[in-house]
């Protein structure tokens, strides 16, 4: 057993882990109940899974937990509520950019982090932010025109 | 607000009023509990009865009970718009339960298109009688005539002046009544709910992390396992060594027969145990390999042969003196669901009663197949729908929802069952391949005197519960043999007016991988190797190929609607290949193709714009038009979003997607291995939705996958004047193709 303390949402939290290589994504979706990141592939392949640390989005299925203590992580859930939309929330929201949603969390996390650094990004520079996050439903088009809606505003999803 | 947590919330509320208004079993006080937890609510599901469908509470709130479930694909926000629309209740005021067999009635698996064609219509209906039974309530409470009684928003209002809402109105007794098909329905004219684009219901919840997928559903003292699958299909589990997992707290085998898997008190000591457990197995290894798998199919032996059109004599015009003949063989893979989240199943079986939460399309038939091979009373079993990721087709989750089940029944303990991406991708069901001869002969203008079409396609199995589930196949358990595959043979011959046509399938008992449904199964296949030999022919002919298809049509509907994809492609006639950038590097193509889906649902013109790297090979579709024949639309943003979805989901099966197999197992078994679109070469697309309120209703989208594959393979001959017969059109293929030609790459 090993003690982590992690910063998540803004607030710290700690939990005991038999393995301190465990993932991130596990500590998240299991301790913590926050289900916004989900499993996709445990590869770092699809997206489905990931979370800003620090400003960067990275995947968490393949980050130990141990390698992340006392780091600012974001998840889906700290964004915004379903009463109080972030901004690319609110923009995939009008944008009715997904159906299952399963891949929703990777697209949401990644926009959010491109839109903070790069408040007008052109849409080629936000296909390719997103060249890493896989779709199966078949959103892309949208997922790229809620992007974009944000990205006309030029407040960097904020 | 979570939906999930939403509806339970308002679920409570309208059992409450269930027990009020609709005098059922006294069970309501902990139903919302049992809702969760899992024991069984006494409600009435039988098809035929309104109350089946539907419950007003008290305070007005309707509740839709729906056997069919959304699979992401807005039935949430279409079937709460077609009760508020025949029922006059605000759309805003009805809640909806999907597919928890408990509760809903059965109406069949979800898929296919068929939700709202289908399933939709008996909702519906429902509403629509209840409307009735509500007016009649109202006209003897308000002693006012039916005639005189207008609805508005829930509400009854007598000529007179006096009103009573719905909700006052069922206060006292349940609605017994049976849905009656003759209850009359609101004209199109006056439709306030449907045809609008409402928003879907469920998203905000999903955008924030607050909906509750089945992956992320829990119960208290729950184990989590992973599924040891054996290292070649239809291996023997020879040697288990326990001790190899020794290390990793609480984590313990469990084997039933060739059926192993690892148990633990948190996931990842499931994960770890999963990896690290040392499993010797032996025997397997007879697959033909995905290289192989057309000879294979070839060869065999067809368990029957069926024409599907036989129509003037094909034979013999084919023969036909100063005729040119012209044949072919397409050929499409075996590819997978590739859904996005690996399945998951959690069940909890407990004094007798077996509890599952599952992202299946058909939970009604997956209680039958679990309750069957569990040996359990179907009236013990209930299976609740959560959502899971896009499906398009069985892929796992009713493999991990009984592999749950079986495991819970066994340990006596809740079991979540979550499949790896490994077993997602390579251990899904497929979509079989198929492989197609084509021959015609043109006459002496160059038009079509025969067409003959001679398929290989895996045979359909029907009236069975399911495909053969993996956990029960290994554990022994008996379940009827076979398999289920629907209309495969779909669309394989033109929707052309052709005086000679025969089209014959040789129905292959199996294909090498387990077969299922994959979104419009078959006709991707089939509208490829039929829309692609057109092309062919009337590039022989030297034509124009959308002259040459609207020559070849006497439907006036589908010329009109292939001509309207023509005008969106502001098309300029010419014959294929072009010759613009005949020397380039990179070359530009175009096509047009029709499609009427199954040739009794949706009509398509469909059109590509895509540019080929001949150095690399890589083929970049830069446009898709679609007009889509879409008839009455219930909500047009959600038609247009699954004609999207199709679109790109088809270009992707084009372009990127095989399943591969070596003599023992899939080797394509992550994003790698079986690559799917991404962002940077997803198509802009453009789509005309072709309906209107007092049409019919048609499929919503799933027909739009149809004509893309032939659509992609006709403007790569365009560019490149090669013509690419197999699936998927990798760089590799293209470049090998442009070699074989003589074209040497750049």
């Amino acid at each position: 057993m090993a003690s982590v303390t992690l910063r998540v949402n803004g607030r710290a939290r700690t939990l005991e882990v038999d393995d301190p290589a465990m993932p991130l994504l596990y500590a998240l979706r299991d301790q913590f109940d926050l289900h916004g990141p989900k499993f996709g592939c445990g590869l770092g392949q699809c997206g489905a899974c990931t979370v800003i640390i620090d400003g960067e989005a990275v995947r968490s299925c393949q980050l130990p937990v141990s390698s992340v203590q006392n780091r600012e992580i974001s998840t889906l859930e700290g964004l915004g509520t379903p009463e109080r939309l972030s901004a690319v929330q609110a923009a995939f929201v009008a944008e009715q950019a997904a159906q299952c949603g399963y891949c929703t969390n990777g697209m949401i996390m990644t926009a959010t982090a491109l839109l903070a650094k790069n408040p007008r990004p052109t849409e080629a520079e936000a296909r390719e932010a997103l060249a890493g996050n896989l779709c199966r439903c078949g959103t892309h088009v949208r997922v790229l025109a809620a992007v974009m809606r944000v990205a006309a505003n030029g407040t960097g999803g904020r | 607000m979570n939906e999930i947590m939403l509806e339970r919330r308002q679920f409570l509320t309208a059992s409450g009023a269930l027990v009020v208004g609709f005098a059922l079993a006294p069970v309501a006080p902990a139903l919302a509990q049992q809702a969760a937890r899992g024991a069984f609510p006494l409600r009435g599901v039988d098809e035929d009865s309104i109350d089946s469908f539907l419950a007003i509470a008290r305070d007005g709130q309707v509740t839709l009970y729906s056997g069919r479930v959304d699979l992401g694909t807005g039935l949430r926000a279409s079937y709460r718009q077609i009760v508020a629309e025949e029922l006059d209740v605000p759309y805003e005021r009805i809640v909806m339960i999907d597919g928890d067999t408990a509760l809903t009635p059965d109406q069949g698996g979800t898929g296919g298109s068929t939700a709202i064609v289908g399933a939709g219509v008996q909702v519906r209906q429902a509403a629509a009688t209840a409307r009735q039974a509500l007016l009649k309530l109202a006209s003897e409470r308000l002693s006012v005539p039916v005639e005189q009684l207008s609805v508005a928003d829930g509400v009854v209002r007598a000529s007179n002046g006096r009103s009573v809402p719905y909700g006052e109105l069922v206060g006292g007794s349940r609605l017994d009544i049976k849905a009656d098909t003759k209850a009359p329905l609101k004209n199109a004219a006056q439709y306030k709910y449907v045809g609008k684009s409402l928003q879907r219901p469920d998203l905000p919840a999903k955008m924030t992390g607050r909906h509750t997928y089945v992956h992320d559903f829990k119960l208290p003292n729950m184990l989590h396992a992973r599924i040891i699958r054996p290292t070649s299909i239809g291996a023997t589990l020879a040697e288990v060594d326990e001790a190899s997992i020794a290390n990793i707290p609480g984590a313990r085998v469990v084997r039933i027969q060739n059926f192993l898997a690892v148990v633990a008190e948190n996931e990842w000591n499931a994960v770890r145990a999963a990896r690290q457990l040392r499993v010797r197995w032996t025997g397997g290894g007879n697959l033909p390999g995905s290289d192989g798998v057309y000879a294979t199919m070839r060869a065999s032996t067809a368990e029957r042969n069926e024409d599907l059109i036989k129509k003037g004599d094909s034979a013999t015009a084919l023969q036909g003196s100063g005729v040119r003949r012209l044949n072919a063989t397409y050929e499409w893979p075996a590819q997978s669901h590739a859904s996005m989240g690996p399945s998951c199943g959690v069940a909890d079986a407990k004094d007798g009663q077996l509890t599952v939460w599952s992202a299946s399309q058909g939970t009604h038939g997956s209680r039958r197949v679990i309750a069957r091979a569990l040996n359990l009373p179907e009236n013990q079993v209930r299976v609740v729908y959560l959502d899971g990721a896009g499906c398009y087709g069985m892929n796992g989750h009713d493999d991990a929802a009984a592999e749950a089940a079986l495991l819970s029944h066994t340990l006596k303990r809740p079991v979540r069952v979550q499949w790896s991406r490994e077993e997602e991708t390579g251990w899904d069901p497929k979509g079989p391949p198929q492989l197609l001869d084509l021959r015609a002969a043109l006459d002496g203008n160059g038009n079509i005197a025969a067409w003959e079409t001679e398929a290989w396609l895996p045979m359909n199995t029907p009236n069975l519960p399911s495909r053969p589930l993996l956990s029960l196949v290994a554990a022994g358990i008996p379940q009827p043999e076979g398999q289920a595959v629907a209309q495969v043979q779909g669309n394989a011959y033109p929707p052309y007016d052709l005086a000679n046509m025969t089209a014959t399938v040789h129905w292959l008992k199996t294909t090498p991988l387990r077969p299922s449904n994959l979104r419009a199964p078959g006709k991707l296949g089939n509208c490829y190797a039929v829309e692609c030999f057109m092309d062919e022919l009337a590039a022989a002919a030297g034509r124009d190929p959308l002259e040459y298809r609207l020559h070849h049509m006497k439907d006036e509907r589908g010329a009109a609607i292939l001509k309207r994809a023509a005008e969106m492609m502001n098309w300029r006639s010419r014959p294929s290949p072009q010759r613009a950038s005949a020397g380039d590097r990179i070359a530009s193509g175009r096509s047009i193709v029709y499609v009427h889906y199954k040739h009794v649902d949706n009509r398509m013109g469909l059109g590509v714009e895509l540019i080929v790297d001949r150095d690399s090979g890589r083929v970049r579709v830069d446009r898709v038009v679609c007009a889509y024949e879409a008839g009455l639309m219930i909500n047009p943003d959600i038609v247009r979003s699954q004609v999207e979805g199709n679109i790109l989901q088809a270009v992707s099966r084009t372009l990127y997607e095989e399943t591969t197999f070596d003599q023992n197992r899939v080797t394509s078994i992550d994003w790698r291995s079986y690559p799917i679109l991404t962002f940077p070469d997803a198509p802009a697309i453009e789509i005309d939705l072709m309906g209107s309120p007092f049409d019919k209703p048609m499929g919503a989208g799933e027909a739009a996958s149809a004509p893309v594959p032939a659509a992609i393979g006709n403007a790569v001959f365009d560019a490149i004047g090669v013509r690419m017969r197999r699936v998927p059109l990798t760089p590799e293929r293209v470049r090998a193709a442009l070699a074989a030609s003589g074209q040497a790459s750049l």
